[in-house]
């Protein structure tokens, strides 16, 4: 089988499981639509790999094939059709995606487990990693925006999963609307290129980009600038991030997949992927380089404050999103994407891990109510602590070669771009001490009530609450279940937890400077023609900015440690000392109320406007009104014509026929 | 020949009196026979135009059946007398206004017509024109089609005519309960009928 | 006499009862305005069938004869109804149907 019709099939698996599920879920009882889904993501994930092993078949320079299933809409020179492009990226790409997606479902079938809307969640699930895996598979812009749609439509349907929880809906609305922002921007990015170019197609795109813009030309750079506002609404860059924090209503499986490991990657690939533009285009580039630059600090700043577990973890994804951005806008596309790898694995394993402590707390995620779990859940904190290590970037772990690389790639670039370099490790320090505050904060010190529940082996209870606001919630509908699920408890929640800690350990050292370079070589056929190619740093730059790193990051979990463990009331003085700063930090830099004045209110007022003015008054009062009532004036002239006198109408008769002789008289003179 | 103009204007003058008499006599019963001097005037008129069979028929159907029903009804009824000027009638003004303006166009259309013929006398027509057996032809062969739907109408005029005005056995008080029941009372109260 | 005058003397007799249809309230009065009415077509078709002599026009008047005497014939049989039934003989009290 050729390497696109694996392709094929990693599209046909997902979406066949949520045909079945979505169609059969009354036939299939118990858990059993769990498993369906998930063998559906291991199918896929075995033709990823299939079309790997053909992909490696091909000579290097044959690694870039197309395949079309049938061409929908042929108009002159235009073509566009549902084709597929199976080259190193998207490959890359589907393994990851699937892969990662695999353990995901296997972690859910545990942890959704007694949720009435058990089906509905892995119908879902499936569909949101086709559409996912449809996006990376794209052969043109037409299918690439319609997987970013479905991405969109299916992250929204995930994030508001618990329909009934106001905050849950109100959080997949604004989802949805950033979402949509960057859909608008990427299909105005699209029309644009289709009018230079004439072609939607992404491989002779990407030949004719040369010639037919200069260097950065005009709409060449709207272009890439309309892509880049895609990437960031889809990724949560700064200024359209405040979705993904909200995002984290939804279940801990739904964060840590979307929100961890693939939806909020689909920029950083996009970037990958149209790199030929943003290479003729460098002006694009470096307001990518250096917006990710910015929100790596910005949420850098911000996890240090939040006090949710699963939004520490959420301003984390943005940061490190970041890092994976500024990496492909200049041009490490290698050292992106491996960053891209690494950062799935360990953060869908903060998330699990987060989950299971989430659970232990009955559906408590609020840090401040945690604490000293090291005992009650040994295996769910040594996972923990393994993602968090790679997080931060310890020595050794899968964070610390992928991170810094992109890192070392700035220093060496130069100018500019060395500024970015320096700010990136300012941000890994501030990564490397929040991921340990999360760690010391949850698992150390003296054991809350729920712990030593669970150290007597027995998981808490408590009423049913949002965890937001804090409101108690009835779920006699069924959602969110009764049950709290548990690593330690639950195999499937253990397997992939496992799963996913030793490649978080082991998969840094698939791209180690100066040994292996696997990522490197696979991705080559890709980013082949790109101009950078050559300015890679050598190995001793790349083995110094290693060091660096690991030393920040090492410095840093010193400073988490002295602060949360040696002295644990640190934290308090500080906050009580810079009230303001620490107010400002944990409202988000004020984005969310920015945004509230700037456009919810006008539209609102706006809105208000139209319903009162536009609508009532103008069209129900004048347009409606005012046709109804010249009908009634009109009709009661005639009414008052039928005066029922037989006289009256006698005359209307004879004063009818003289005016008609007096014409005709008249004519005929 | 003088003698027919002096007959024509006899005529005439009678026809329009008896209009007149119509139209401005207050007792029905006396409008009715000037109507009967007015169609016996047109009867002589028609006989000047060559029209025997017509003639003959304006006197016999319509003077003598027609008007002969009319008599049994208004006596039958009892005409009162009523004014000529209604209270509040604008139209007792404005309708002989536009007749007369109605006449007046008329009149200068036949005037000012430019077919010479209105101006002379007629052809020369033969001696059967006119008469009973040329009509009879005339009906019985170009004219069959309205000569039998004539039939037919008058049949249906005698039925309905039967219909409408017998004598319900039972129904009459009922009938003259649901209706008004005074000859003078208005009729209904206005309705404010809101579209 | 020439054919203009039975015409001129048609329009005045038409003229007359059209008045009389509109001025006058007891609806026998308005049935006999309407005989005038007719009678003074009927002149004119028989006017004009001497212009032109031919004898279609006195056939035509032979015929509008007949309508005419239809037309009493079911104008007495609703006066005699209205009667009947006690209603005024007034035609401006019978102006239920209007809008």
């Amino acid at each position: 089988m050729s390497a696109t019709s694996y392709g094929w099939l990693v599209l046909a698996f997902p979406a066949a499981g949520t045909v079945v599920i979505s169609l059969g879920w009354r036939l299939l009882p118990g858990r059993l639509p769990g498993w369906i889904a998930t063998s559906a993501i291991f199918l896929a994930f075995l033709a990823s790999i299939g079309a790997l092993v053909d992909l490696l078949d091909h000579s290097e320079d044959e690694r870039q094939l197309v395949d079309t299933a049938w061409t929908y809409a042929s108009t002159g020179n235009f073509k566009a059709g549902l084709s597929i492009l199976v080259d190193p990226l998207s490959v890359f790409m589907c393994l990851v995606v699937s892969g990662v997606s695999f353990l995901i479902h296997l972690y859910s079938v545990a942890y959704m487990g007694g949720d009435r809307g058990y089906a509905r969640y892995f119908a879902y699930l499936n569909f949101f990693v086709f559409s996912m895996l449809l996006l990376v598979l794209a052969g043109n812009f037409v299918i690439l925006i319609i997987g970013w749609a479905f991405v969109g439509a299916a992250s929204y349907l995930l994030i508001s999963y618990w329909y009934r929880r106001q905050t849950a809906v109100a959080a997949g609305i604004k989802a949805f609307v950033i979402n949509v922002i960057g859909d608008v921007a990427l299909v105005v990015a699209a029309f644009l290129i289709l009018d230079k170019v004439g072609s939607l197609d992404l491989l002779p795109v990407f030949e004719k980009a040369g010639d037919t813009f200069a260097r950065n030309d005009g709409t060449l750079v709207a272009a890439c600038l309309l892509l880049l506002v895609g990437a960031f609404a889809k990724s949560a860059q700064l200024p359209l991030h405040t979705w993904l924090p909200d995002a984290m209503e939804g279940p801990t499986p739904v964060s840590a997949l979307i929100h961890a490991a693939t939806m909020v990657t689909a920029g950083v690939y996009l970037i990958a992927r149209m790199h030929p533009l943003f290479e003729q285009a460098p002006a694009a580039a470096d307001v990518g380089a250096i917006v990710g630059c910015a929100t790596l600090l910005f949420a850098g700043t911000v996890a240090l404050a939040v006090t949710d577990l699963k939004r520490v973890i959420a301003y984390s994804t943005i940061s490190q999103i970041g890092y994976m951005v500024m990496g492909v806008s200049i041009a490490a596309y290698g050292a992106g994407l491996f960053h891209l790898m690494t950062h799935a694995f360990f953060k869908a394993l903060l998330f699990m891990g987060a989950g299971s402590v989430i659970g232990a707390m009955a559906g408590v995620q609020d840090m401040d109510r945690m604490g000293g779990f090291r005992r009650a859940m040994p295996f769910t904190f040594i996972t923990f602590t393994i993602g968090a290590l790679a997080l931060a970037g310890f020595p050794l772990t899968a964070g610390f070669f992928s991170k810094d690389e992109i890192l070392a790639f700035e220093l060496n670039r130069g100018g500019g771009y060395a500024v970015l370099g320096v700010l990136g490790y300012v941000g890994a320090f501030l990564t490397a001490f929040y991921a340990f505050r999360m760690v010391f904060r949850v698992f150390y010190g003296d054991p809350v009530p729920e712990a030593v529940e669970l150290e007597g082996g027995h998981v808490a209870h408590g009423e049913p609450m949002n965890p937001m606001t804090g409101e108690p919630e009835d779920t006699d509908v069924g959602f969110p279940g009764p049950e709290h699920h548990v690593a330690e408890r639950a195999w499937p929640m253990k397997g992939a937890m496992g799963v996913l800690a030793a490649l978080a350990l082991v998969g840094g050292y698939l791209s180690v400077p100066g040994i292996s370079d696997v990522i490197e070589k696979f991705l080559e056929p890709t980013f082949a023609d790109s101009r950078f190619h050559d300015t890679a740093p050598t190995d001793g730059a790349e083995v110094l900015g290693l060091v660096v790193g690991g030393v920040i990051s090492i410095v840093a979990i010193g400073l988490a440690w002295w602060v949360y463990v040696r002295e644990p009331g640190t934290a308090t003085r500080i906050r009580e000392r810079l009230p303001r700063v620490h107010a400002f930090l944990v409202n988000k830099w004020y984005f969310d109320e920015l945004y509230e004045a700037l456009f919810v209110r006008p539209v609102a007022t706006f809105g208000g406007f139209g319903r009162r003015v536009i609508e009532t008054d103008f069209v129900q009062g004048t347009i409606v009104g005012g046709a109804t009532g010249i009908v009634r004036v009109g009709t009661s002239f005639a009414r008052a014509i039928q005066t029922g006198y037989l006289r009256a109408y006698a005359l209307l008769l004879l004063v009818g026929v003289a005016g008609l002789t007096l014409y005709f008289l008249i004519n005929s003179s | 020949m003088w003698f027919e103009d002096v007959l024509f204007f006899v005529a005439a003058i009678g026809a329009l009196a008896g209009a007149l008499g119509v139209v401005l006599l207050q007792n029905p019963f006396y409008s009715v026979l000037s109507l009967v001097c007015h169609l016996l005037g047109l009867a002589v008129l028609f006989l000047m135009l060559n029209a025997e069979f017509l003639a003959a028929a304006q006197v016999v159907v319509y003077a003598g059946a027609v008007m002969v029903l009319y008599v049994f009804v208004v006596a039958y009824i009892g005409g009162s007398d009523e004014p000529l000027r209604p209270e509040g009638g604008g139209l007792a003004l404005l309708g002989p206004l536009f007749a007369i303006a109605l006449a007046v166009e008329l009149c200068i259309a036949f005037i000012a017509s430019g077919l010479q013929a209105l101006d002379s006398n007629g052809p020369e027509v033969g001696s059967r024109f006119g008469s009973p057996g040329n009509i009879g032809e005339l009906l019985l062969t170009d004219f069959l089609v309205p000569f039998e739907a004539a039939s037919f109408l008058l049949l249906v005029a005698a039925v309905g005519a039967v219909v409408l005005a017998r004598r319900r056995r039972g129904l009459e008080d009922e009938g003259a309960g649901t209706m008004r029941s005074r000859h003078e009372a208005p009729p209904t109260e206005t309705m404010d009928v809101r579209v | 006499m020439e054919i203009t005058w039975y015409l001129i003397l048609s329009a005045f007799i038409f003229a007359i009862g059209a008045a009389g249809v509109i001025s006058r309230r007891n609806p026998l009065v308005v049935l006999l305005c309407l005989e005038l009415m007719l009678n003074a077509g009927n002149l004119a078709l028989v006017a004009f069938s001497r212009m032109h002599g031919g004898e279609a026009g006195q056939v035509f008047a032979l015929i509008v004869m007949v309508i005419a005497a239809c037309e009493v014939v079911i104008g007495l049989g609703i006066i005699v109804a209205m009667y009947r039934n006690r209603l005024p003989i007034d035609i401006d009290q019978m102006s239920e149907l209007r809008g």
